[in-house]
């Protein structure tokens, strides 16, 4: 490593057996050109501080595990390299809108216990066909519908990046809302009428003022935004009843 | 949620953390121009039907320095907000495709502002000269 560098990374700590609330340290660490964001902090738990917790897994930005604040940015910290940040310092954090558990690790249970599974994640089929009935074919067309919502990694970089969910929680939040849409989207899906409490709610789409920040931030651009704001019109048509006459499936 | 102690950071000023953010408050604020100037021509179209007077008397409450003032600032602010919603329009536009393909987001962007222009020339010109 003939062009090691020294870079300043600041980390927000926070241990909630001592702390009342978090704090920043900072540590000096060699990088690289290709050393990762997520490798600096590995640095730092394997020679300066083994007490540093911070989630990961693949370190190829595809398990969506290793998202944090990076200079006030939600990135994917395998995803993001020191040498862009040099000379300047790296200041990480936790994902923004969530609560810490300790220093960069968030509480990401109401998302997965609650958000997640409300969307129904799934395909509803119209009514369950017997394996001997073959497959559900579909066209390319019909799949590049729901295609790129379908691309999810359910990362959180999007809710760090949306404020609507940091001022009121139980926002539905932009990753869950396009993963409805993504089943809504699917031809072979006729879930509109079980997931149309959730969509047509204040926690729902309209919780949504459009922001937009989600879509920017999002590794895989899945476009939650795009995903929110399609369906603003579709609950519009359901509300006033129009919607099953326009719905390609022919209604639910 | 999980059953150990957390810490939920505070939201206190948090759109002044990203220029991301300070852009879509000032988007947002914009629309408060747009709606003040709306209720002015409305005010106008009421106090037509009052009356030759009326109206006369609305027309000249326009040439108050202060009037004129706000006029130029909301036409500033319109002119920002008009672009904010170009610039969101693709997330708002129904799936559109071409030959399979989706529209690029800059086309609905640019497409929706050369309207917006096109049609800010021609009332102007009707407004003007006809």
């Amino acid at each position: 490593m003939a062009d090691t560098r020294t870079i300043e990374i600041e980390v927000l700590r926070y241990n909630p057996e001592k702390d009342s609330e978090p704090h920043f340290q900072t540590f000096k660490v060699p990088f690289a050109h290709d050393t990762s964001v997520l490798q600096g902090l590995q640095y730092i738990k394997d020679h300066l501080d083994g007490s540093l917790t911070f989630r990961w897994s693949c370190r190829m930005a595809i398990c969506g595990s290793c998202g944090k604040m990076v200079n006030g940015k939600p990135e994917l910290s395998c995803h993001t390299f020191l040498r862009d940040y040099y000379p300047g310092k790296v200041r990480i954090e936790p994902l923004n809108h969530f609560p810490i558990l300790r220093d960069l690790a968030i509480d990401q249970s109401d998302f997965f216990n609650k958000k997640l599974p409300s969307v129904k994640p799934y395909v509803v089929p119209k009514e369950k066909k017997p394996l001997s009935a073959g497959t559900y074919v579909q066209t390319p067309g019909q799949f590049h519908k729901y295609y790129q919502y379908s691309q999810c990694i359910n990362c959180l970089l999007c809710y760090a990046a949306c404020p609507q969910f940091g001022l009121k929680p139980e926002f539905t939040g932009p990753a869950a809302l396009a993963l409805l849409h993504r089943y809504n989207a699917d031809s072979r899906d006729r879930g509109w009428d079980e997931r149309a409490e959730l969509l047509n709610a204040e926690e729902g789409v309209w919780g949504c003022t459009l922001v937009g920040y989600c879509s920017e931030v999002c590794p895989k651009h899945v476009d939650p935004a795009h995903a929110i704001n399609q369906n603003k019109v579709n609950s519009t048509m359901d509300y006033f009843g129009v919607l099953k006459f326009l719905m390609p499936k022919g209604g639910a | 949620m999980a059953q150990v102690k957390t810490y939920v950071r505070p939201m206190g000023g948090w759109w002044r953390r990203n220029p991301y953010f300070v852009r879509y408050m000032i988007r947002e604020a914009s629309s408060v121009f747009l709606a003040i100037y709306s209720v002015i021509l409305l005010v106008g179209l009421w106090r037509l039907t009052q009356g030759a007077a009326a109206w006369e008397a609305w027309l000249g409450a326009l040439t108050n320095p202060i009037s004129i003032l706000f006029h130029w600032l909301a036409l500033l602010t319109v002119g920002y907000h008009a672009y904010t919603w170009w610039k969101v329009a693709p997330k708002t536009a129904p799936d559109l495709r071409i030959g399979g393909r989706p529209l690029p987001e800059c086309a609905i962007t640019a497409g929706g502002l050369l309207g917006t222009i096109g049609a800010s020339i021609l009332i102007y010109v009707i407004v003007r000269w006809l």
